[in-house]
């Protein structure tokens, strides 16, 4: 019984603990005179990797869940004959929820874990240390690029998925299936709105790239520096991460269009 | 020279990123909407506005000419006001214009119909802040249904 109040306890201590330190290690790689000179370079090769690389895997899967969204919509829509409505709830899944939440899963899964897999193992293999020998802070020159790459390349991931998905839907409903293809974008434009739409799918995006890359970075920097460590660090990332986008997008969404 | 592609690929993925932006921007949103377009504003009180909303459309034998732009409760009656916003390329609408809440379809969102009255030497030309006198209220299914059992009951 003792046994597990003490448990509680220090579950609750390390969940305290880490929080804090992944707030010093955010603080420690973002605050601080901005050095655009030697730390643009690093942000470039970052975004690279974490959004260049990352676009095949959006562009692939926001064709096909437009797609598949278009089928699915079609076949109820057409029983009350309102196939019309097919571009705004396309449109609008796509922009409101799918797009964001997909994106930050896909993104945590692809850039998360490599992200998480690198810093884990440049510990591990001290290279860490060794940038700290030479008087070069590793947050600011590991974290802090790979930060701002995510915090930037994940939006663009999200409207491109947005894009592409709506353009996938235009293929399937007016292509194959013969919605009306002007009712399809007009009734679309006059039901998606600039603001209430677009603008707080793009507000979701950023706070899911901020905390997706956050909790990557954390992990990878706080692992065991074993091989053990490393393996199970990324896992978490995957499994935090996504958890924290679906909890997010819920709140998000409640204060957005609730 | 690995970074000129690298960059060269950096610059094609935020270029991808505004074309999307872009297309959402202008192919997916009402972009037309609370431009600098010319417009005026008429006045309505309904009995009963039903469902209609802000930024519902209000359309002249289905051509949308303007939108609801604000929905408020006036006078010592409680009269709902309807205030429309209406583009300048159509203000020749006579006085003895009539507007009604119509639905679209079965069960579709609900609009202002704007009826043209005829025009004639007496008549005036609906100007900006005008009332539209003659007008006409939603249709409520509940009311509908109630006076068709109130009728079957008389019978």
């Amino acid at each position: 019984m003792i046994e597990m109040i003490r448990n509680i306890g220090r579950y609750t201590l390390d969940t305290i603990a880490g929080a804090g330190k992944s707030l010093l290690m955010l603080f420690g790689a973002l605050a601080g005179k901005p050095q655009p000179a030697k730390s643009w370079p690093l942000f470039i090769q970052q975004m690279y990797v974490v959004g260049v690389l990352s676009l095949l895997i959006i562009i692939v899967s926001g064709l096909f869940i437009g797609m598949v969204l278009a089928l699915q919509g079609y076949t109820i829509l057409i029983d009350y004959g309102a196939e019309q409505s097919l571009g705004p709830m396309v449109a609008l899944s796509l922009l409101r929820e799918l797009g964001p939440v997909v994106t930050g899963l896909l993104f945590a899964g692809r850039a998360g874990s490599a992200l998480t897999a690198e810093i884990g193992l440049m510990k591990a293999t001290e290279q860490l240390s060794s940038l700290e020998m030479m008087a070069i802070d590793p947050l600011r020159r590991v974290i802090a690029p790979r930060f701002w790459a995510g915090f930037v390349s994940m939006p663009i991931l999200a409207l491109i998925f947005s894009a592409v998905g709506i353009y996938g839907g235009f293929l399937v409903g007016v292509q194959w299936l013969g919605v009306d293809d002007g009712a399809f974008w007009s009734v679309m434009q006059s039901s998606v709105d600039w603001y209430d739409d677009i603008l707080n799918g793009i507000i979701k995006s950023l706070v899911f790239a901020f905390v997706v890359t956050w909790i990557a970075l954390y992990k990878g920097y706080n692992c065991t520096p074993t091989s053990a460590g490393i393996s199970s660090a990324t896992t978490s990332t995957v499994v935090t991460a996504s958890l924290a986008v679906l909890g997010l997008d819920f709140v998000l969404t409640a204060l957005m269009f609730g | 020279m690995e970074s000129r592609k690298t960059q060269l690929s950096v610059g094609i993925f935020v270029v991808l990123g505004f074309a999307a932006l872009l297309f959402l921007g202008l192919r997916a949103a009402s972009s037309s909407v609370s431009t600098g377009e010319e417009t005026y504003q008429l006045y309505a009180k309904f009995d009963n506005i039903g469902g209609l909303k802000v930024r519902s459309p209000v359309k002249v034998g289905g051509v949308v000419v303007g939108r609801v732009t604000s929905i408020t409760l006036d006078g010592e009656y409680y009269e709902p006001l309807v205030e429309f916003t209406i583009n300048k390329d159509y203000d020749d609408f006579s006085e003895t214009s009539s507007v009604s809440i119509l639905t679209s379809g079965l069960l579709g969102e609900q609009y202002v119909g704007l009826q043209p009255g005829f025009i004639d030497d007496s008549m005036g030309m609906l100007e900006d802040g005008d009332y539209i006198t003659d007008t006409k209220s939603a249709i409520v299914l509940e009311e509908l249904i109630g006076q068709f059992l109130f009728s079957q009951g008389e019978g």
